[in-house]
């Protein structure tokens, strides 16, 4: 985590460009600029900011954004909700189209329907998200007038609203994982189908389904708990995109308007909490490892 | 033991580089046998031609702007249609697909030659392992697009910059592969006899542990083509990958966001030759991981 926050701070400190010109304008005289840049502390070197930069983390304390004029703490936490909302309703659809069609798929290894998924499949993992996401806008939103073309509303204030802006993104950034998932959870499927428990439940005469559905499901959902994890990952990355098309509040829409504007506080912000998020995934997903496999235990 | 890792073994201990000629040639047969490597291959090299040929192909010249023929629909003068500048999709796309090939093919001979010095020090070097990996972790701390996105917004758009940014993303991820691979392989008898006849860690490394690795390399690399050639349309259609004026697909489906309701074709044709260009990379590293990955071969 350490090296995290300090490439963090580096990198985002060795982007060109001054911020306080940005903010102040054309108009600033030099005497305004070097005001402002006392005031937000960016005349001192490089090795006492970051020092300044550790100190205040552990105090829980982002700065302040140059622009939003609040701290950064608090621009998060105001983007983080469609952010979130996008990122688990994205991750139902992936689940509920991927985990269903690769346990289909592998239990009838060779067959039509094997075959007809696995090729959507490959499609699935090419077609670009973005691209995908402009081709619903033009198709529901445009030709047919279903849904509208972008925009958000609070699940909290508006669940219906919610729901009509939500389903395009949501399922064109579940799509490209769903494909993903069900790749791996086809191979799951057939990998576990060839142990030998599986031969012993079937000379003992029980019926093929309830092999696979009790027998195989269970272990070949072992990887595939993995799989959603890194799909997790993903998604965070996939949401900036995904917010751009849709045009949602997001942490994702934060990030690019604050590289844009030089908004360092702001671009680390986001930088750190994805970076937090992703590695409370890779943790999550070891414990649930732990707790669906009972043969890893961690010493 | 696979039949052709087996003869450069052996070709390896006897000091001469590998030139099993008749292991190679039987190699390269059963490569050629597998359906998705021949479909992907050709489709691949299909577009490579045309990238190298796209002056002679394109019928106008795609930065050229003819303001009389703003967002015409496609048509026998413009097969595809025209963008809001009146210039020729069939062209830009033609011309556009010269950009993603050279991001593609450049980011991923400089990750794997990056990748292999990395990983096989990290690999042979017991000590400098930690350090490197820690290193590693850090930079895959970061959702991929996400950290591509910032290190752009440091270099400034441009083609070389998209480059480089895309080659730091997707360093580790080689790196990490050839690490595991030399660690793996450094234990095997022949390294060990390697060692007794004294040579150098950094000769076995490269001579005895590197030709190795070349199969995981070899897919690897083909992924990495397909992740880099999405990843420069993500960063153009975002605004921050190559500058507007360059054809590029991300750039012209990014200009097609904005004239969806009345012109879908400008965004669709270049995110088709995306699809393409995804589906015959992701088909080719299919079918050379199954030839080439001896835990996965069925015979």
């Amino acid at each position: 985590m350490l090296v995290v926050v300090t490439v963090v701070f580096l990198l985002i400190h060795l982007i060109p460009g001054d911020p306080v010109a940005v903010i102040l304008g054309p108009e600033a005289n030099a005497q305004q600029i070097e005001d402002a840049r006392r005031e937000l502390g960016l005349d001192r070197p490089l090795h006492e900011q970051l020092l300044r930069f550790y100190a205040r983390l552990l105090r829980g304390d982002l700065g302040r954004s140059y622009f939003l004029d609040r701290p950064v703490t608090q621009a998060l936490w105001e983007r983080a909700e469609p952010t979130l909302v996008l990122m688990l309703s994205a991750l139902v659809v992936a689940v509920l189209i991927g985990v269903p069609s690769g346990i289909v798929a592998g239990a009838y290894q060779g067959s039509w329907w094997d075959r007809g998924l696995m090729t959507l499949a490959l499609l699935g993992v090419c077609v670009p998200g973005f691209w995908l996401s402009l081709n619903f806008i033009y198709l529901f939103s445009v030709r047919l007038g279903w849904l509208p073309v972008a925009g958000y509303a609070s699940v909290f204030q508006d669940p219906v609203a919610a729901g009509r802006y939500m389903l395009l993104p949501a399922v064109s950034l579940g799509f490209n994982q769903s494909a993903l998932i069900a790749r791996i959870a086809r191979s799951c499927m057939i990998e576990v189908l060839r142990q030998d428990y599986i031969r012993t439940a079937r000379a003992k005469g029980l019926a093929e389904r309830s092999v696979i559905f009790l027998h195989a499901f269970r272990n070949a959902l072992v990887p595939v708990v993995t799989v959603i994890g890194i799909t997790m990952a993903i998604l965070i990355g996939g949401a900036v995109v995904t917010e751009i098309v849709f045009n949602i509040p997001g942490l994702g829409r934060l990030i690019i308007s604050a590289i844009l504007r030089r908004d360092y506080p702001v671009v680390q912000g986001v930088v750190l909490l994805t970076a937090a998020a992703y590695m409370l995934i890779n943790l999550m997903v070891d414990v649930v490892y732990a707790y669906i496999d009972p043969r890893i235990r961690y010493a | 033991m696979p039949e052709g890792v087996a003869v450069s073994e052996s070709a390896v201990l006897a000091g001469a580089p590998v030139t099993a000629a008749g292991a190679r040639t039987r190699l390269v047969r059963r490569i050629l046998k597998n359906r998705s490597v021949v479909i992907g291959g050709s489709v691949f090299l299909l577009l490579a031609l045309v990238a190298l040929f796209a002056d002679a192909l394109a019928p106008y010249n795609p930065t050229r702007l003819y303001p009389g023929q703003r967002l015409k629909p496609p048509s026998m003068q413009n097969l595809l249609g025209t963008d809001e500048f009146g210039r020729d999709i069939a062209s830009l796309v033609l011309h556009g697909s010269r950009v993603s090939l050279l991001v593609g093919g450049v980011t991923m001979i400089l990750t794997s030659l990056g990748g292999v010095v990395i990983g096989l020090i990290a690999g042979y070097y017991r000590r400098l392992d930690i350090v490197i990996m820690r290193l590693m972790d850090g930079l895959m701390a970061f959702p991929a697009i996400l950290l591509a996105i910032a290190l752009m917004a440091v270099r400034g758009p441009g083609v070389w910059n998209v480059i480089f940014s895309l080659s730091i993303v997707y360093l580790p991820r080689t790196a990490m592969l050839i690490r595991s691979t030399a660690l793996s392989v450094r234990e095997l008898d022949y390294v060990l006899a390697a060692q007794a006849l004294g040579r150098g860690g950094l000769a076995i490394a490269f001579r005895h542990i590197l030709p190795n690795c070349m199969g995981p390399l070899l897919v690897q690399g083909t992924f990495i083509f397909a992740y880099a050639v999405l990843a420069e349309a993500i960063l153009g259609f975002l605004g921050v990958g190559v500058p507007p004026y360059v054809p590029s697909w991300g750039n012209v489906i990014a200009s097609g966001k904005n004239v969806i309701r009345e012109a879908f074709w400008v965004s669709a044709f270049p995110g088709l030759a995306l699809t393409i260009a995804g589906l015959s990379l992701n088909l080719l590293g299919d079918g050379l991981r199954d030839t080439l990955d001896p835990r996965l071969r069925r015979e």
